[in-house]
């Protein structure tokens, strides 16, 4: 893209460097046994990009939007599922602690997560308020010096790894009165519940937060009570912009992996190159991953200038994951019967990006928000 | 739908609640095939449904077929599939099966006792089949089978394998069909996939090495085996398109059932429009599949099969059933996602759907041929 600087290019080619040799080889294996490439996660932490929106006195990387989109689409074309992972840390928790916490709060958390020695996640979804996230009900009670919370949090990217969590909890009966701590692990009253079993993204473990009068200190509240509904609805832009990244880099695997088969098997005497079905296939995969990694660019970078706001991160989250779920199936087709076995990867990378079109609010939710702000005028008459 | 439909169905609709739903995650998870039920579809008359009553079949039709296949499929596409293949190959050795041979195989198979299974795909030939490569070199007293078998449904579970090979010239003059026993000598089953989806349907590779066949297990005559097949995947095309339809018909029923129940922003999420939509979307394009699926099988039932019309059917019920589990999922949203709900695994088992029984990409090759035909 020739907007990216020169920082950004490195970190692509790192990006890229990385993810060929540490995530890629394993990425079969830790689908097919459900597991964590915890080895591939720590070492992204030498790589320096577990707090890629950090400051670098807390040893970030203190780069934007556009370089976090990035290294989602080079990693998620290896592994999806651990990008996924990566995105819950940097984007879900660390990048909350960077900006919304306090200077004491930083000094404490961000040196361990953005080295890898501890890993985040952030809890906000529960069982009964999923695309309705504002209506969450896990309680969160003033005792003076600390807070007494009660309920669980669900669909939880790293829960059971996380040695911190970044909670969303309701201070009060209003709506909008709800409250951010940092959570601990070992806190008492606070556990982790059973992993869930996925269609897709199963390299990335997802679990429950559950909290039974858990006891969670004053300090470790971030900003004032009941004014986290605006910093919330923030950070929800940047994880949907970077989750798009994900769908990008899968679909540019599928491109890749099309245009190779299509070049080594041969039926009725000929390449399938040679068959204007797969032809047409495969140039309308190539234009449509092409035209949304502009468009992803683009967001990303007006992102990074501060000039955007819910709509084109909505856009480009209901778009791109929709589309790629139609390229990775074109993909499979185009395999044949090996596409549909777990010999090549076109199965899974098909199964994770279905997360990409319900995680991070669903297609759904995007089309409510995008019309809310179109039809803002309209629906008043 | 008649009486015996009617009939078939609501004793299906309960076999597989009380059989098949309890186990069928766990079975899938773990790729685990249960005989004993299969067996147990069979004393129950569905694992040889349109076989003549001499040969132990029922004596229906295809659309009858088409009924219970579907309604299986809802709970269980890999049992619905293994039927149908099964059944496949009862009607290939009715067909064009001498007596002995109708004798011999027959029974076991139209009692569901054993499983049969139909093997014409090679590593190196999928679409193009006429190019396969596995040969059948006459010896003394029969033929000597070498080469090896791809993507075969039911492979190391079934006891009576219809084999594909080359007894002459190249292209699909040269081939052969045979019946190959498990257990023979020279016969042997390779990797079993990992798949996708179709999980508790076993599909293996199969080889083999000097496999001497009498020639008594030759079907018809030499350079039949093309012919044979293609009659074979007419019909499997039309049972392919109602394990669709059923399969539609469990996503829908889970999707609704679920937005009735769920709710999000203080009301039932049936209620938003946009769902609404996509349900609606749902039921018409099943609708219009099952209507097509119906049509080939009469067509097929009333002794005038259509080619065009079967590949129709096929191409539009699975592509209906990728897109209504894949939008299913979607309505479902985090628990679509996972194993606790059927929809993620009528989606993974979807996809085969559009692969197997002839790619839809062949499906259209074959309609616009025939179109063409009509034209000139």
């Amino acid at each position: 893209m020739w907007f990216l600087s020169e920082e950004q290019k490195q970190l692509q080619d790192v990006c890229r460097e990385f993810a060929k040799n540490e995530i890629a080889p394993h990425a079969e294996k830790h689908d097919t046994d459900e597991t964590f490439n915890i080895d591939a996660f720590k070492k992204m932490g030498e790589l320096g990009i577990l707090g890629v929106t950090a400051d670098p006195e807390y040893g970030g990387a203190d780069m934007g939007c556009l370089a976090a989109t990035i290294a989602m689409e080079e990693f998620g074309k290896a592994c999806p599922g651990l990008t996924l992972s990566y995105l819950a840390h940097s984007i879900l928790c660390v990048n909350n602690i960077q900006n919304n916490a306090s200077k004491e709060q930083k000094q404490k958390y961000l040196p361990k997560l953005v080295t890898g020695e501890h890993i985040g996640c952030m809890g906000m979804s529960e069982p009964e308020y999923g695309s309705d996230a504002v209506g969450i009900q896990t309680r969160a009670v003033n005792k003076g010096d600390h807070y007494i919370v009660n309920g669980t949090k669900m669909w939880i990217t790293n829960a059971q790894y996380s040695d911190i969590a970044y909670v969303y909890t309701r201070t009060g009966d209003e709506r909008k009165n709800l409250s951010t701590f940092i959570i601990e692990k070992g806190m008492p009253g606070y556990s982790t519940g059973n992993p869930i079993h996925k269609m897709g993204m199963r390299s990335s473990p997802t679990g429950e937060l559950i909290f039974d009068n858990a006891k969670v200190p004053l300090e470790n509240r971030i900003g004032e009570e009941g004014d986290s509904i605006y910093h919330m609805m923030k950070n929800l832009e940047l994880e949907r912009i970077t989750i798009a990244g994900i769908s990008l880099g899968i679909a540019q695997a599928c491109v890749d992996a099309s245009i190779k088969y299509a070049g080594e098997r041969k039926q009725f005497g000929k390449n399938l190159a040679h068959y204007q079905m797969i032809q047409k296939m495969i140039a309308e995969m190539a234009t449509e991953t092409e035209m949304l990694r502009r468009f992803l660019y683009t967001v990303a970078y007006e992102y990074d200038q501060g000039k955007i706001g819910a709509v084109p991160a909505a856009m480009v989250k209901l778009q791109i994951p929709k589309m790629v779920t139609r390229i990775a199936l074109d993909a499979i087709q185009l395999h044949g019967g090996y596409g549909y076995s777990r010999e090549f990867p076109v199965e899974r990378l098909m199964r994770d990006n279905k997360l990409n079109e319900i995680g991070a609010g669903t297609n759904e939710v995007m089309i409510m928000i995008i019309a809310k702000n179109l039809l803002d005028e309209a629906l008043k008459g | 739908m008649n009486e015996i439909q009617t009939e078939l169905k609501s004793q299906l609709e309960r076999f597989r609640k009380e059989k098949i739903e309890p186990t069928v995650e766990h079975d899938d998870k773990n790729e685990h095939f249960k005989m004993e039920l299969f067996q147990e579809l069979g004393q129950l008359g569905f694992c040889g449904m349109t076989l003549p009553e001499d040969h132990g079949g029922a004596g229906l039709t295809y659309q009858d077929l088409c009924v219970a296949l579907g309604e299986i499929a809802k709970s269980s596409v890999s049992y619905a599939a293994t039927i149908s293949v099964s059944t496949m190959v009862q009607a290939i050795i009715n067909e064009f099966g001498n007596d002995e041979q109708k004798k011999k195989y027959l029974p076991s198979l139209t009692s569901g006792e054993e499983i049969g299974a139909f093997c014409l795909s090679e590593s190196s030939s999928g679409s193009d089949a006429a190019s396969l490569k596995m040969t059948a070199k006459k010896v003394d007293g029969g033929y000597s089978l070498n080469g090896s078998k791809m993507w075969i449904t039911s492979g190391g579970i079934a006891k009576t394998y219809i084999v594909m090979a080359r007894t002459g010239e190249e292209g699909h003059k040269g081939i052969s069909a045979f019946i190959v026993r498990d257990g023979m000598d020279g016969f042997s089953y390779g990797k079993k996939e990992s798949k996708m989806g179709w999980k508790v349907s076993p599909t293996r590779e199969l080889i083999f090495e000097n496999c001497i066949v009498p020639e008594e297990n030759l079907l018809k005559e030499e350079g039949y085996g093309f012919k044979i097949a293609m009659a074979a995947l007419d019909r499997g095309r039309i049972t392919i398109g109602s394990i669709a339809v059923g399969l539609c018909e469990r996503a829908i029923d889970e999707s609704i059932s679920y937005s009735l129940e769920r709710k999000q922003f203080k009301k039932e999420i049936f209620d938003f429009q946009g769902l609404q939509f996509m349900m609606a979307d749902m039921a018409t394009e099943t609708e219009a599949s099952r209507l097509l699926v119906e049509q080939a099988a009469k067509y097929y039932d009333e002794g005038k099969p259509n080619q065009k019309l079967a590949s129709m059917a096929k191409m539009k019920s699975t592509d209906t059933a990728m897109k209504v589990s894949t939008d299913a999922v979607q309505i479902l949203g985090g628990v679509g996602y996972t194993s606790e709900y059927p929809v993620e695994r009528l989606m993974r088992d979807a996809k085969v759907l559009q692969i197997l029984e002839g790619t839809n990409q062949i499906q259209r090759v074959v309609i616009a041929r025939s179109l063409k035909k009509e034209y000139s």
